[in-house]
């Protein structure tokens, strides 16, 4: 198939590399260096999607970023990716897209009756009529705005592709790479400053490799190469390309995303599809361009009405004719060079131009060159359906107000120029007070919050020749301050074409008796009419006309929208356009993967897995894991068919009845060592402190300043200032930074240091009947006896040949001990233990056990001590000193903490001894009463008890003092269950702690 | 995100701190009587202010030194910053 719109000999494509692709299931071919956008227009293709709102047809009208119509989606290899922009996609062999917002097709639209109901869709349409009734929305109107609407269809699939995050530091960060970047990098990087150039698009150099300009007796695109590749070979310098800086945080920090794969058929092996880059500058060079705005018209939505610039770009860059029958309008001299080349590859262009009689450079040579050019003259409105046939034009009042005789004129296509508006996002982001300038009707970047700069035509400086002398010296002075050095550079001479002044002209007025519509924002399909209804309806703010008609809301962040918007508001209300102000610029600059910004932090990436030297025993005998925070912890070990429950039930009898051993090394540990030690613990636990002796363990309650629990544990003094801590798996990190908080900022007069040991200990908890048989054959030197290691005693043992500790500690309410040695020794430890077990029955317990062991013996663990509960609530009170002061000590006199019937912990037993009650229930007086049921406590642990063989619970109950022997109702409306319980006491088993102690 | 010169370590990204709340606020001295108004006061009631604050940081992934923050809460403008036993002038 030939590229009926490609001219020979243009264009800076390769040509000898042929690419076939796919659109809307159509195969067409393209060349290497080509868009999908270039590709479809070579081959004619102009209607390539349906607008958001009234689905009309939607052509391209511009050349990159700025682009609000030709959103597509796109298959690669296997995936699919929702609102990319057809300008920016580049082509590859294989590619396939399809028009977004159409059903059933782009050519059939049903969505396109809204189109004929335009009537009933105005400003504001949305919020006035789908409010009412309010059933209707999820049936009605929802399922129909979605089916309709939207940008494409994001995959459910998991995503192959892997996405990287860098951490970047340089002198220099720049970003674009048009004429103000490549001088300003040039001269810092001579300086010797660490700079990176960022371009968005596969091609360096910017409007340099479509205009006509000389630097330096070299064409723009020359020498914007000969620089680029002198960069390239200086250390100090990273250049990229296909980078888009979107973000301007504080602090300097930008942020990047690299698109390393996307103009591949596939990703490389070991490659990422996308890298973001988070990069801390010492200044920043904003060189991001300009964009080019449009005229407002009848119809101006109709494909094949563009930018003219975007028409050059696809012409000077892609060798692609966007008509054959051009028809330029224009209210600068921009117009005449997208004409010039048109001319100058044998077409013939008609320019209208809104300014009666301007002079310049540009003009004459049009005019020599014998292009046909029609002053005061404007376009009212294109013509064609789904693709422009013909051009309705008038000549036009000096006054702007009042149209000629109208005429029609045949063309393919209306490339439109409205002057130049600044690409100020960045510098917006960043917080510098953007200011209007009057000269060219646009915002530039004013006041600076950060070191940043804007160069060129983003600071809306349009000459070459300023531009360049501006941003050589700014390079150099920025990169001198950091440097100190001082590399001279000559400046290179500029051959540019002067221009005349714009015309202050951006809106053709409607002509007598005609309805066309005439829009302002092409991706939400806002029209002139929109923005007069909301100011009508009394919106006065530009930030909430923005809102109610969407102007500006869209994908494309309204980059070819804003400044007409503003134009539009402004002259309504006659106000001046800065008084109008203007909306705020927010980060992303372009839609960005929401894979590149979650990174490699995905599935097992997405946290750390911590896993105990004893793992991988643990998986060689059939554990199960459970995620306890960043740990991996086996929750039971299956035996046969055995599910979770029966499991667990034979692990927890095996303690009662056996010995069992449990991996514990999961417990924080910290290590606290130095003279005030006992004060530091005294000060922190609620209990007393300062009278433990060597080799004692003591159990400790620490409360938060606000008297609610934060954690507890037992803590070990090893020697006269040595005391080993243990805090909960889950709050480690935090009483680490608890501690450190006072010693470091309340009592630095305390001599402690404090630091983690918890990966340097493993730990088994060797609990059961038969713990202290087993324990005198592991320590056969050691007195283990009732009287050699008391309850809360403490030893160091030799476990042949490795040092161990050995806590007489229990969780699990049997005669229990822990036993802790060097983490490179944990698997011996725990094989040691399994072997001399074996005659004793041993078995290894999960999680699952240890929660049920706990609970039966009414001991509270991290679902009693949520955040939420104080000491009393516990049946900690008692370790609550009377004495002495602790942090959050003053706090257990509020009166909410004191009142008489003040939650607290009890056990529950369901009357049928059968139904086990779903952690969460809550527990009420009567099943039947209205709601909201009053609550007065709620389930907080469930176990099967296998002491008695029936199920049992832990709650915190309001009153639960007084409450043991009532019968309440737990009710678990998620479970669907209402379960008939007694209140008993929270010690079910073993209620006097005869058993650790024997 | 933040860049913040820690005292110890140097300019590090605000990832590497955790936040610690109003530095100016400081703990009654322990085992004395203070009204419930006082202890609320230091528990609770924050100034929450625009504009110039001191604040506690801690660099948990760098030193683990909590430091003190000069910072504007509504510039996040970083004026400076202080070690744990530094006077703030
Ligand atoms: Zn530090």
């Amino acid at each position: 198939m030939t590229q009926a719109f490609r001219i020979e000999n243009v264009g800076l494509i390769n040509r000898d590399k042929k690419l076939s692709f796919k659109f809307n299931g159509k195969t067409y071919f393209g060349y290497e260096g080509d868009t999908l956008a270039s590709a479809l227009l070579a081959n004619g293709v102009h209607l390539v999607g349906r607008s958001f709102k009234y689905h009309r047809p939607r052509g391209f009208f511009g050349a990159g970023v700025d682009e609000p119509y030709a959103v597509v989606q796109l298959y690669r290899n296997g995936e699919t990716e929702p609102n990319i922009k057809a300008t920016e996609q580049e082509l590859f062999e294989g590619l396939e897209a399809k028009s977004v917002n159409c059903w059933p097709s782009v050519n059939f639209d049903i969505g396109a009756i809204n189109n004929f109901l335009k009537i009933f869709l105005p400003a504001g349409f949305y919020y006035k009529t789908f409010m009412w009734p309010k059933s209707f929305w999820y049936q009605i109107y929802e399922p129909f705005i979605r089916k309709a609407a939207g940008l494409g269809v994001a995959s459910t699939k998991h995503d192959k592709e892997r996405y990287e995050h860098k951490y970047e530091y340089s002198d220099l960060l720049i970003a674009g790479s048009g004429p103000s970047g490549l001088a300003s990098a040039y001269a810092a990087a001579k300086n010797g400053a660490k700079v990176i150039l960022a371009e968005d698009k596969p091609r360096f150099g910017g409007t340099l490799l479509t205009s006509d300009v000389n630097i330096g007796n070299q064409s723009g695109k020359d020498w914007a190469e000969g620089i680029i590749a002198e960069l390239k070979t200086m250390p100090n310098v990273v250049v990229k390309n296909r980078s888009q800086i979107f973000g301007y945080y504080d602090h300097n920090m930008l942020v990047m995303s690299e698109k390393v794969s996307d103009h591949l058929p596939s990703t490389k092996k070991y490659h990422p599809n996308k890298r973001l880059w988070y990069i801390r500058a010492k200044e920043v060079l904003i060189s991001s361009g300009s964009i080019e705005r449009p005229i407002v018209f009848g119809n101006n939505d109709t494909p094949g009405v563009m930018l003219s610039s975007a028409a050059k770009e696809y012409l000077k860059v892609y060798g692609v004719l966007v008509g054959r029958r051009p028809l330029v309008f224009t209210n600068n001299d921009s117009g005449y060079e997208t004409a010039i080349e048109f001319k100058k590859h044998g077409v013939d262009p008609v320019v209208l131009d809104s300014r009666k009689n301007p002079e310049s450079e540009i003009i004459d040579e049009a005019k020599n060159l014998g292009i046909n050019i029609k002053n005061s003259y404007v376009v009212v409105a294109a013509q064609g359906y789904k693709k422009v046939k013909s051009a309705d034009i008038a000549s036009i009042s000096e006054d702007k107000k009042q149209l000629g005789k109208m005429e029609n004129i045949l063309c393919d296509c209306i490339c439109v120029s409205g002057f130049w508006t600044p690409t100020i996002h960045l510098a917006s982001q960043s917080g510098n007070k953007i200011k209007f300038k009057e000269e060219i009707d646009a915002f530039v970047p004013g006041q600076s919050k950060q070191n940043e700069i804007t160069l060129g035509a983003a600071n809306g400086v349009f000459s070459l020749e300023e531009t360049l002398k501006n941003s050589f010296k700014a390079g150099s002075e920025l990169s001198k301050k950091i440097t100190e050095n001082d590399i001279e550079i000559a400046i290179p001479n500029v051959v540019e074409k002067k221009s005349s002044q714009h015309d202050k002209f951006w809106c053709v007025p409607l002509p007598k008796g005609k309805n066309y519509k005439r829009f302002l924002d092409f991706q939400n399909d806002v029209a002139v009419s929109d923005i007069e209804i909301a100011l009508r309806e009394g919106y006065r703010s530009i930030e909430h006309v923005k809102r109610y008609t969407t102007l500006g809301m869209a994908t494309d962040q309204g980059k070819t929208s804003n400044l007409n918007g503003l134009q539009l508001v402004s002259e309504i209300e006659n106000k001046v356009v800065p008084a109008v102000g203007h909306t705020t610029f927010r980060p992303p600059y372009t839609p960005v993967s929401i894979g590149a910004i979650v990174g490699r932090e995905v599935g097992k990436h997405s946290k750390p897995t911590r896993k105990s030297p004893m793992h991988s025993w643990h998986e060689k005998n059939n554990a199960v894991f459970v995620d306890a925070g960043v740990w991996l912890r086996p929750r039971y070990y299956k035996r046969g068919n055995e599910n979770l429950f029966e499991g667990s039930k034979r692990e927890a009898k095996n303690v009662r009845t056996n010995v069992g051993v449990c991996d514990v090394t999961t417990l924080g540990k910290i290590d606290i060592k130095g003279p005030d030690a006992a004060e530091l613990l005294n000060r922190v636990y609620t209990n007393a402190w300062l009278k433990l002796p060597i080799g004692k363990a003591r159990y400790g309650v620490m409360l938060r300043e606000d008297g609610i629990v934060m954690d507890d544990g037992t803590t070990t003094r090893i020697s006269e200032n040595h005391y080993h801590m243990t805090t909960t798996t889950a709050q480690a990190a935090n009483v680490l930074s608890h501690l450190e908080y006072y010693l470091q900022l309340v009592w630095p007069e305390l001599n402690v240091n404090v630091v983690s040991t918890t990966e340097q200990w493993a730990g088994a908890a060797i609990a059961g009947p038969k713990s202290r048989d087993l324990l005198q054959k592991l320590f056969p030197n050691s007195d283990v006896s009732n009287e050699g290691l008391p309850f809360m005693g403490y030893i160091e043992g030799d476990l042949f040949g490795v040092k161990a500790r050995i806590f007489r500690i229990s969780f699990s309410g049997e005669l229990a001990y822990e036993v802790n040695v060097e983490s490179d020794y944990g698997n011996f430890m725990w094989e040691k233990i399994m072997e001399v077990g074996e005659e004793f029955n041993i078995q290894p317990y999960g999680t699952e056990a240890l929660s049920t062991l706990r609970i039966e013996m009414g001991h509270v663990a991290g679902s009693e001590l949520d955040g939420r509960t104080i000491p009393y609530d516990n049946a900690l009170e008692g370790l609550v000193s009377k004495k002495k002061d602790f942090i959050g000590k003053r706090s257990l006199q509020r009166s909410a903490f004191t009142v008489e019937d003040r939650q607290r912990i009890v056990g529950v037993v369901p009357l049928d001894k059968q139904t086990s009650i779903p952690e969460g229930s809550h527990l009420v007086k009567d099943d039947k009463a209205p709601l909201p049921n009053p609550k007065l406590g709620h389930i907080s642990a469930s176990c099967w008890s296998v002491e008695y063989d029936n199920p049992f619970s832990l709650a915190i109950l309001k009153d639960g003092k007084n409450m043991i022997g009532q019968k309440l109702f737990a009710m678990s409306p998620l479970k669907n269950k209402v379960i008939p319980v007694e209140i008993v006491s929270s010690h079910y088993v073993d209620p006097k702690g005869e058993r650790v102690r024997s | 995100m933040l860049y913040i010169n820690c005292p110890h370590c140097g300019m590090r990204s605000q990832n590497e701190f955790s936040y610690g709340g109003d530095a100016s606020v400081k703990r009654p001295e322990l085992n004395k009587e203070l009204s419930d108004q006082e202890w609320d006061n230091f528990v609770y009631n924050r100034k929450s202010l625009r504009g110039k604050h001191l604040e506690f940081w801690q660099h948990i992934s760098g030193c683990r030194q909590w430091i003190k923050v000069e910072r504007d809460t509504a510039t996040h403008e970083i004026f400076k910053t202080f070690k744990a036993d530094e006077e703030v002038a």
